[in-house]
């Protein structure tokens, strides 16, 4: 599972570094933006088929590669 | 009386700030206190015209029943996309009607029109919205009272949301905790009343020095260009001080009943570029706007495949967005073009963004950043000068 959120944040964020430091404020470093994070969700739901609304998070509990991992793998 | 202004609300503010002080050192819930002192405040604003007490009346009794039905219909039946669209539909028709009513046909007409129809319609909505994603499972009445009735967002916000907010009405403070909070509010009270009646004051009179300006002098193109740009700036500011002060004092109040109000401007003549302005300007709507319509809409469009590039749904997303922004301040032509510019130019920005060579290379750079920033700050203004109404009276005469 994490493996796989890994590879989607690396696709959606085009950067190696998010698979580096997984404590990275992905906001902060402008790896993420609303579209990004709405392209994850909608990845997600279609790769792993958990379905996370986007008003349901606050950027503040999703805005590392470690947050966003354990935000999903508590819906798997 | 109305909200935050005159002796009649400024009086029984300081009574309700006292009590709640009193009320936070027993270390009591607030939940019953902020619900009977913000009913007695709501009715008093309204009863000024009593047609106004009705209508909020039938609008409330309307959308809890709407909302009772849809959370008992997902309950039963599960997520089904046809309720939910028709629930939601529903639950925004009383405000549908009182904008209409702003349409000259019409203009006999009142449907539902009272101070904060607008603000509370974000707030049943979001409601409606989480019940269908399975967020919120369960609407209780007293909560829904209360995250409807709160005095201080009443007419202008900040727009909440209903989860947040009920976990604040349902829990106890500690002391020191609510002392604390306490604190931030009369100090957020405070900024809000040097915002609002000292700063607002002086770029409001510095506005009418610009309207008011005449002799020889206007006839130079130059200094008449140098007039409409002070305008702008200068509604620009006294929009901000205006309603960013507004804003902290309905925070400060909030904090004083022991609510956590989120903040609603965040210094937003700092931004560096359109997204970042929309992060800083009414924050607590157009992170309404983008959870609730622009995210929805842009997931929508790629699991249905609507388009083969993802910025072309983003930059659609961003027009629609903020085109029914600009239709919800009110339907006259400015408010519209108002969204529409603001639309646009967040599509392209968001394109630029991604796809100049240019903008990567440069984006850390201080020059890049202080031109960025002065381009931001200038079509924020002319942003203004198109909502003030005066840009679209002159071009289009209306």
């Amino acid at each position: 599972m994490e493996e796989k959120i890994l590879e989607i944040l690396e696709e959606i964020c085009d950067d190696p570094i998010v698979r580096e430091d997984k404590d990275l404020d992905l906001y902060d470093e402008d790896l993420l933006d609303s579209l990004g994070f709405v392209e994850m969700l909608v990845t997600i739901e279609s790769e792993l088929g958990i379905v996370i609304a986007p008003s349901e998070v606050t950027r503040e509990d999703a805005n590392t590669a470690n947050k966003i991992i354990k935000l999903v793998e508590s819906r798997a | 009386m109305s909200f935050f202004s005159g002796l009649p609300f400024w009086t029984a503010l300081i009574v309700i700030a006292v009590c709640a002080l009193a009320n936070g050192l027993l270390e009591k819930s607030f939940k019953r206190f902020g619900i009977f002192v913000s009913v007695f405040i709501v009715t008093l604003v309204l009863s000024s015209d009593i047609k106004q007490l009705i209508y909020f009346a039938a609008y409330f009794i309307f959308e809890l029943v709407i909302v009772k039905i849809y959370e008992r219909l997902r309950k039963d039946k599960g997520r089904i996309s046809w309720i939910y669209h028709l629930m939601l539909l529903a639950s925004l028709l009383p405000l549908v009607l009182c904008k209409l009513t702003e349409l000259k046909p019409l203009s006999e007409m009142d449907w539902f029109k009272f101070a904060g129809i607008s603000y509370l319609t974000f707030r049943v909505a979001q409601i409606i919205i989480e019940l269908y994603d399975g967020v919120i499972k369960e609407v209780r009445t007293p909560d829904f009272l209360a995250f409807l009735v709160f005095f201080p967002t009443f007419s202008c916000g900040p727009i909440d949301r209903s989860r947040r907010f009920s976990e604040d009405l349902n829990r106890t403070y500690k002391r020191n905790e609510y002392l604390e909070l306490y604190g931030k509010g009369l100090e957020k009270i405070m900024l809000g009343l040097l915002y609002k009646y000292v700063l607002a004051e002086i770029f409001f009179k510095l506005m009418s020095l610009a309207v008011e300006a005449e002799g020889p002098a206007v006839q130079n193109p130059l200094f008449h260009f140098g007039i409409i740009v002070g305008y702008a700036y200068s509604y620009g500011l006294y929009m901000f001080f205006d309603f960013a002060g507004y804003s902290l004092m309905a925070i400060g109040t909030g904090y004083m009943l022991g609510i956590k109000v989120p903040d609603n401007f965040r210094q937003p003549f700092k931004s560096r570029d359109m997204k970042e302005f929309w992060e800083r300007w009414h924050i607590s709507l157009s992170e309404w706007f983008r959870d609730f319509l622009f995210s929805r809409f842009v997931m929508l469009s790629m699991r249905k495949k609507w388009f083969k590039n993802r910025l072309t749904s983003a930059s659609l997303g961003f027009i629609i967005n903020m085109g029914i922004m600009g239709v919800w301040h009110g339907l006259s032509i400015n408010y519209i073009i108002y969204g529409l510019y603001h639309g646009v130019l967040l599509a392209i920005t968001e394109i630029y963004q991604k796809k100049s060579k240019f903008y990567k290379k440069n984006k850390k750079k201080k020059w890049y950043i202080a031109v960025s920033w002065f381009i931001t700050l200038n079509l924020v203004m002319f942003g203004f000068l198109i909502f003030s109404g005066n840009f679209t009276r002159v071009c289009f005469s209306v």
